[in-house]
């Protein structure tokens, strides 16, 4: 059996949710500490991967990554190789996928703190970033880590904005959705069946982990 | 030395109603208890000085630092305003130790300075010992001290304190009244204390605002405010006072006297210096200032006979009310050997007829 798409979606998976959770802690600490022009837009936009059909997101990213578009140009340029149809776009496309619903996670797990340590931090004079890595972030990091584990088991399983972007080239960008989509298609049920049962176990696992990590202390001993 | 001028409004919402805060004060060196009853506006007038809050006209000065100013639009961040603030809970940092709480507060300071100066602080609070744990493993009173060392650590210019003692048992409350106490002789920061307990007021304030619904109703010292109140209002919030509406029926400025008239009955008060006769106005007597006996036999000349209609006791007091609606506060032993009296005799002694 070949396990080189199971190996690539658990290389992507990691890899999407570090600059995934990057990019959510960027935008929640924007959307939860910050007050400027244009919030509730940035919010919806943000929201909105939530709730496009993942072929239209993939048409878009086809638009704005492809080696037509400037960035595309510019990348190929730069490295002498296209983005799409890669690793780096399957990484890429695990990112819309899974980045939107962590932004949404990190600011309801920022806002959850108590309000009153920010405002003791504030009176202490330590600088809003300071505020965020030294005292919001400590106290809501078990949030943070389920909703990590969260965005990693959703970055795993991307099949429509892969496929569109990073297409289904087995050996070099066929991830295990699209495998298991290929092997149901070619009728080698018994592939499928296998990949289904490992993506189910990491599923499932995935979820203990993010439930005993969200819940109280008590409750998780 | 702390100016403010604050306006705030907060228009009628469906469910709220409307609320104007409009205080002009000032806080010199010492303690300033700030004391009105729940929602007279008290933190907000903190949240508004150290910044968590904005107001809408108005200025806040402090060591001739402009903080805050509506009209030219200057508006520091709380970072920027060096106002320490102590909340109702201690607000420490719960996922670091004590030591960590202070090493935080201290980032701005160089590196030895820092450990210097949390150091030094761990020691003033009696808190080096157990520097090295978390919150949640000291006791309320050591968390207390810990919050009020770290809010030092930032060398603020004012202390602001909003109900600092809340929720603290009587042991844990004059520990916080003796670490005030010893901030204000080590550290010689001004604190602006706000509360609704008179008790800690008094013990507490150099200087006393009382701040009713949104105004700053009298500022003096304690004992002035306890002489003299300012209105019925303050008075009344006071509550060691009876207020009577009267009648001023006679002015003697030659002999020092003047008669007023309450229910029927006259009373013998001082000459009031801008009022007239026919004048209506409030008498205020403290409940404490009367003095009261049972009645036995015929009346002295100049008492005032009244049927006792109940009584309550505090563990010191005894708070014996009369018909007519006066309260008369006794010590209670003294009422313990006579509560079985029905008609008492009550003495007004002519200088604690204030008029409002």
């Amino acid at each position: 059996m070949d396990f080189f798409p199971l190996i690539l979606s658990l290389e992507v998976a990691v890899v999407a949710t570090m600059i995934s959770l990057a990019i959510a802690l960027l935008a929640g600490w924007a959307l939860s500490f910050l007050e400027f022009r244009g919030k509730e837009v940035l919010d919806a936009a943000i929201t909105l991967p939530l709730v496009l059909p993942p072929t239209v997101l993939g048409y878009y990213l086809l638009i704005v990554i492809g080696r037509e578009s400037w960035v595309g140009a510019a990348w190929e340029t730069l490295t002498g190789s296209p983005l799409v149809f890669t690793p780096k776009a399957a990484v890429i496309a695990a990112i819309v996928h899974s980045a939107p619903l962590l932004t949404k996670y990190l600011r309801a797990a920022i806002e959850s703190v108590d309000p009153i340590y920010i405002k003791a931090a504030r009176s202490l004079g330590l600088p809003e970033w300071t505020i965020f890595l030294k005292v919001v972030l400590p106290l809501c990091r078990r949030a943070v880590a389920a909703s990590a584990v969260l965005a990693f088991a959703r970055s795993l399983g991307d099949f429509g904005v892969t496929i569109m972007i990073a297409g289904n080239i087995p050996g070099k960008t066929q991830t295990v959705s699209v495998a298991i989509y290929d092997a149901v298609e070619s009728g080698n049920g018994g592939l499928a069946r296998t990949l289904v049962l490992i993506v189910s176990g990491i599923g499932l696992l995935v979820v203990w982990l993010s439930n005993r990590l969200n819940s109280p202390r008590a409750l998780r001993s | 030395m702390l100016e403010v001028r604050l306006q705030k409004r907060f228009s009628k919402a469906a469910e709220s109603a409307g609320f104007e805060l409009n205080a002009n004060f000032q806080v010199q060196a010492g303690t300033t208890v700030l004391f009105g009853p729940s929602g007279s506006g008290k933190s907000l007038t903190l949240d508004l000085i150290a910044g968590f809050a904005k107001l809408d006209s108005g200025r806040v000065l402090l060591d001739d630092r402009l903080l805050a100013d509506a009209g030219t639009g200057v508006f520091l961040t709380p970072q920027e305003r060096r106002c320490g603030y102590l909340f109702q809970r201690a607000a420490l940092f719960p996922h670091l130790t004590l030591r960590e709480n202070l090493m935080l507060a201290a980032t701005a300071l160089p590196k030895l300075e820092r450990h210097r100066k949390v150091a030094s602080l761990l020691d003033s609070f009696r808190l080096t010992e157990i520097a090295g744990r978390k919150p949640s493993d000291v006791s309320g009173g050591q968390r207390q001290r810990c919050s009020i060392a770290r809010a030092l650590v930032a060398e603020p210019s004012i202390l602001l304190l909003d109900e600092p003692s809340t929720g603290l048992d009587t042991t844990l409350r004059h520990e916080l009244y003796e670490i005030l106490a010893q901030v204000q002789e080590e550290f010689a920061v001004p604190l602006l204390l706000v509360t609704h307990d008179l008790e800690e007021a008094f013990l507490l304030a150099d200087q006393m605002l009382v701040l009713v619904e949104g105004k700053i109703a009298q500022a003096g010292t304690p004992r002035e405010i306890l002489t003299q109140p300012a209105s019925p209002a303050v008075a009344n919030l006071l509550g060691m006072f009876n207020l009577l509406p009267a009648e001023i029926k006679l002015l003697d400025p030659g002999a020092n006297r003047s008669k007023l008239k309450w229910n029927e009955i006259e009373l013998e008060g001082p000459y009031y210096p801008a009022r007239l006769l026919g004048d209506r106005v409030t008498v205020c007597v403290r409940r404490d200032e009367i003095a009261v006996t049972p009645k036995m036999g015929k009346a002295e000349k100049g008492s005032l006979v009244l049927t006792l209609v109940g009584s309550s006791e505090t563990s010191r007091t005894a708070l014996l009310h009369f018909d007519g609606g006066l309260i008369v506060e006794l010590p209670l032993e003294e009422f313990a050997e006579n509560r079985h009296h029905r008609e008492w005799s009550l003495q007004f002694p002519t200088s604690t007829l204030r008029i409002l």
